[in-house]
């Protein structure tokens, strides 16, 4: 643009505007928007830095410790603060330009030193943003040289993990972190022949509190002792009382340390722990397994009969009563849903879950879509909606964003969506319900209190769809279809 | 406004002896640091003591943001007609999409765009550098979005780190794409906090924006601008109507629900308005040295704020404007005595403390004081010097004023003092909601807003009512 020429203020014309308005909403524009190899737009995925403030923040005693930028470590807390609405403590060491020149070693050193001085810590796990990634930190050695030089005790756990999120997304920094913690904790804790009797469960990267308590219920239920690794339920969902407590409970670090000796490991996300539960399989005693996240009827029952089994205990009463109650409520409504199609966006372990959940109820998850995943998880996903007749014609979208979604929903639409708040301008410009599963979730209260996991879990699922379509059907009927009884 | 009355019990002994007592926590180097951070206030001893603007202690847990959020959360993301693309790995874009509230007119996706656009770089974009992508990107946008009316590429860490040149990028793609396409370097690790961001905004503003378009209707002798509003929660839809009352004419606004060809043709406007002085100071200086522009601070928070504004902005215009300020003036009064005697027999000797980012803790002073409300600490995230010789006589003598204060610090401050409110971020609300103090988030007005102006006021009102006397407070102690 030269200089000297002013342009004019402009406006676009009315029918210019439908124009593109309509535009936007065509197959044409569909497969333009498909097209895109260098954009991203409306992503639903974070990065790893994100997952590993996950695990690392729910240890007893344990406060999260971002080697990089400030602006990172704001971005996380205010992420998941607002998810939780609950306190996200985490610290950083607030590395600048010069850091980005001569290295972050001396910014460690300040920031483990002033931080175990104010916080009194436990356990600092150490996760990276991008600029040391960039430039080349040298992780193991600066936490050495800090434990060297005085600045934190020698016996102070500090696990760290490389988190660059040009590389992956949160879920693999939950991995990451996780392994690291594991690693770290259950060094030299291995005793041949001793056993805690206990299982190691591992919940994955889950926003919903939720399913963390539904998990440690069912388990009490079947009077099966646990560690759950790495415990959120008592990190972000903690009673208002008057006192603010800056570690308000997670995992026991001793409990951590010797999970190595446990009697069996269970991962419930395949895709957020697959180097954790690669580590597990060669490291730990007991058995070791990874099963999907217990949506719907069938992968509890599986979840239940596997805890039976491993551990010799009998599937209670009260469990058996509460799966009949939620078949009950799922035949009792499954004309609400059934034949009904959707759209699913989320992460990986999410997706399998959901889509299991709306086979089981004979809906139609139409459109399946992840944001970043593989091409395995792709062949996965399919076999799955191969499974059920419900799945024909469905289709699998991996490493497409929202704004794909978007295109999607108006060429082919369905009649709910399913995903995390990102997906609502989608959901919008759709016309489409969304139903909140996933994280985060920003525009509403309390999804993360609400199991969708086990039993209970689809009885919430259900109750928030099935009710929402009938309000719909209320809302929009003419007189003459206003019934009292729906 | 004259000097206010000294607050009971808060003394200058008490204010640097729990000062010194919460620093003695520290080891000695981050004591040094944080020291002249922290301060009793001196409201008539200029300049104010309190140290700014300096980098954040390592390890402290400052509630600061970067130089990347200060350019896309706060200058450029607002601009509703633009794409922004954030160059560099996923997290900074998804972070920042829709988190900080700059609400917009449009259709999304068509006239609007408050949207995620971002190149999510690849472990190979940064060994092989994103420049090339960033092309394809630009050119992808343009074509999905042709009403947009330009692009800004916002650099994340990594692309200063590797050695991107988006300015190149950005000259080249101007030129083909026939449209703005502007760059902004504003890596995070760039400067102490978001403040720099601004800064670099600002810079680009210049070099790439002002002055390149005029205003199609001629100019006028009332056309302002209004500068460093966002329309968090709409406050710029509440301020507006208040100045086009009064007779002036609204050209443009920075940049809340902002317009980039309006923005690009300021430079011919009579008066320029600015109220977040903190963030846009430098554009009003950088227009009255090269167009001439005169510019004047007001703040549109509580009543008597609104009074004294509307008559400092009308003393630069004639008769007219000065008589229509009276007159809106005087068809206001008694609808914030209505709100007034709704709400202040409620709060009347309430105490309050504010954090928040570079505008709000001196700005919203008089909307408390006008609910009887007295403010007993307030602070900064990213203000300068000049920020706090504007804070230190809005505030009490012997307050505590504190910069970039630590979670740790704001708790010891907050657990002395005791106020009855605490107005401050979202990191910082659940700590003290935990504590039983109630609090509303005033960055994002918590969901809530416009705070602004005569309509805004009605509902800062309601809100801090609701906050102090909801009764679920009383709920926090159990009864066994």
């Amino acid at each position: 643009m030269s200089e000297c020429a002013l342009k004019k203020v402009t406006t676009h014309s009315p029918e210019e505007v439908e124009r593109v308005k309509d535009w936007i909403n065509t197959e044409e524009y569909k497969e333009k928007n498909f097209a895109r190899t260098a954009l991203v737009i409306n992503p639903a995925h974070a990065c790893q830095p994100l997952g590993a403030q996950m695990v690392a923040t729910s240890f007893e005693g344990s406060l999260p410790f971002v080697h990089g930028s400030q602006g990172c470590a704001s971005y996380f807390r205010s992420t998941f603060t607002r998810h939780f609405r609950e306190p996200a403590a985490a610290t950083c060491d607030a590395m600048t330009e010069d850091g980005a020149v001569f290295g972050g070693q001396n910014n460690l050193f300040e920031g483990l030193e002033n931080a175990y001085t104010l916080y009194k810590p436990k356990m600092m796990p150490v996760y990276t943003t991008c600029m040391p990634e960039v430039i080349g930190d040298d992780l193991t050695a600066f936490i050495r040289n800090a434990k060297q030089k005085g600045h934190v005790p020698e016996d102070l756990p500090i696990p760290y993990a490389n988190t660059p999120s040009f590389n992956g997304t949160h879920i693999h920094g939950y991995d990451a972190m996780l392994n690291s913690i594991l690693q770290y904790l259950t060094e030299g804790q291995k005793i041949e022949g001793k056993c805690t009797g206990k299982l190691n469960l591992i919940p994955g990267f889950d926003g919903n509190t939720g399913n963390i308590r539904e998990y440690k219920r069912i388990l009490e239920a079947m009077e099966i002792p646990y560690t759950v690794m790495a415990d959120t339920s008592e990190v972000f969902d903690t009673p208002c009382d008057g006192t603010y407590r800056l570690y308000p409970g997670g995992t026991r670090i001793e409990d951590a340390a010797e999970s190595i000796n446990g009697k069996a490991t269970i991962s419930l996300q395949k895709y957020s722990t697959a180097n954790t539960m690669k580590w597990i399989e060669e490291a730990y005693s007991g058995q070791k397994l990874v099963m999907p996240m217990p949506f719907g009827i069938k992968k509890t029952d599986e979840f239940l009969m596997k805890l039976s089994e491993l551990f010799g205990k009998p599937i209670p009463k009260e469990l058996k009563a509460e799966r009949g109650r939620a078949v009950d409520a799922m035949t009792d409504a499954h004309q609400y849903l059934h034949g009904k199609k959707f759209a699913v966006a989320g992460d990986p372990d999410y997706l399998f879950g959901i889509v299991t959940f709306l086979l089981e109820m004979g809906a139609i998850p139409h459109h399946v879509l992840c944001s970043r995943a593989t091409k395995k998880f792709q062949k996965e996903m399919q076999a799955l909606l191969d499974s059920s007749p419900f799945g024909k014609g469905c289709a699998v979208y991996i490493n497409k964003d929202l704004w794909h979604m978007r295109s999607l929903l108006v060429t082919d639409p369905v009649e709910g969506i399913i995903g995390d708040t990102h997906a609502k301008w989608a959901a919008r410009d759709a016309r489409i319900p969304l139903f909140r599963i996933g994280f985060p979730i920003i525009d509403r209260v309390n999804l993360h209190r609400t199991p969708v996991v086990g039993y209970q879990g689809a009885v919430n699922m259900l109750t928030m769809i099935a009710n929402k379509f009938l309000d719909i059907k209320d809302e929009t009927c003419t007189d003459q279809w206003f019934e009292m009884m729906r | 406004m004259s000097e206010r009355k000294p607050i009971p019990g808060i003394t200058k002994e008490r204010t640097e002896k729990l000062i010194e007592e919460t620093l003695a926590a520290m080891p000695d180097k981050a004591r040094k640091k944080r020291a002249p951070h922290l301060g009793a206030n001196e409201p008539t001893v200029s300049p104010c003591a309190v140290k700014s603007n300096k980098k954040v202690v390592p390890g402290v847990m400052s509630q600061r943001g970067c130089a990347y959020a200060g350019a896309k959360g706060v200058v450029w993301g607002p601009i509703r007609d633009m794409v922004h693309v954030s160059h560099g790995p996923i997290g900074c874009g998804v972070y920042s999409w829709g988190t900080r509230r700059n609400l917009m007119q449009g259709t999304p996706g068509v006239t609007s765009f408050p949207m995620d656009f971002t190149s999510d770089f690849q472990e190979r974009d940064i060994v092989y550098g994103g420049d090339k992508k960033l092309e394809t990107l630009l050119r992808e946008a343009d074509e999905l979005f042709p009403l947009n009316k330009g692009l800004s590429i916002l650099s994340e860490c990594p692309v200063g780190l590797i050695g991107d040149d988006i300015n190149a990028v950005a000259k080249k793609m101007e030129k083909e794409l026939d449209k703005l396409v502007v760059p902004c370097n504003c890596e995070g690790f760039r400067g102490v906090s978001q403040s720099l961001g601004h800064h670099i905004s600002n810079d680009s503003i210049r070099d790439h924006i002002i002055g390149k378009y005029e205003f199609a209707e001629e100019a006028g002798p009332y056309d302002v601008a209004l500068i460093g509003d966002y329309n968090i929660g709409g406050d710029v839809w509440a301020a507006k109507p208040i100045l086009e009352e009064i007779g002036l004419n609204v050209k443009s606004v920075w940049t809340g629900d902002g317009e980039v060809e309006k923005i690009a043709a300021t430079h011919t406007v009579k008066l320029n308005l600015i109220h977040c002085y903190r963030s846009m100071n430098y554009m009003c200086k950088v227009m009255e040295e090269k167009w001439g522009i005169p510019w004047i601070e007001y703040n549109f928070f509580g009543p008597t704020k609104i009074e004294e504004s509307l008559r400092a902005i009308a003393a630069r215009f004639d008769e007219t404007i000065q008589e229509k300020a009276e007159a809106v003036i005087a068809r206001y009064k008694p609808v914030m005595q209505a709100v007034l005697d709704q709400y202040r027999p409620r709060l009347e000797g309430k105490t309050a403390m504010l954090f928040v980012g570079g505008l709000r803790p001196r700005h919203t002073v008089g909307a408390y004081e006008d609910l009887g409300i007295q403010i007993t600490g307030s602070g900064y995230e990213f203000a300068h010097q000049d920020d706090y010789d504007r804070t230190a006589p809005e505030m009490a003598k012997d307050t505590i004023i504190y910069d970039d204060v630590s979670e740790f610090e704001l708790e010891k401050f907050v657990e002395e003092f005791k106020p009855d409110l605490i107005g401050s971020g979202i990191k910082e609300k659940y700590v003290f909601q935990k504590s039983g103090i109630p609090f509303r988030q005033m960055h994002s007005w918590d969901y809530s807003g416009p705070y602004h102006g005569y309509e805004g006021f009605k509902i800062f009102a309601r809100d801090i009512d609701m906050a102090i006397n909801s009764p679920t407070w009383k709920l926090v102690k159990g009864p066994f």
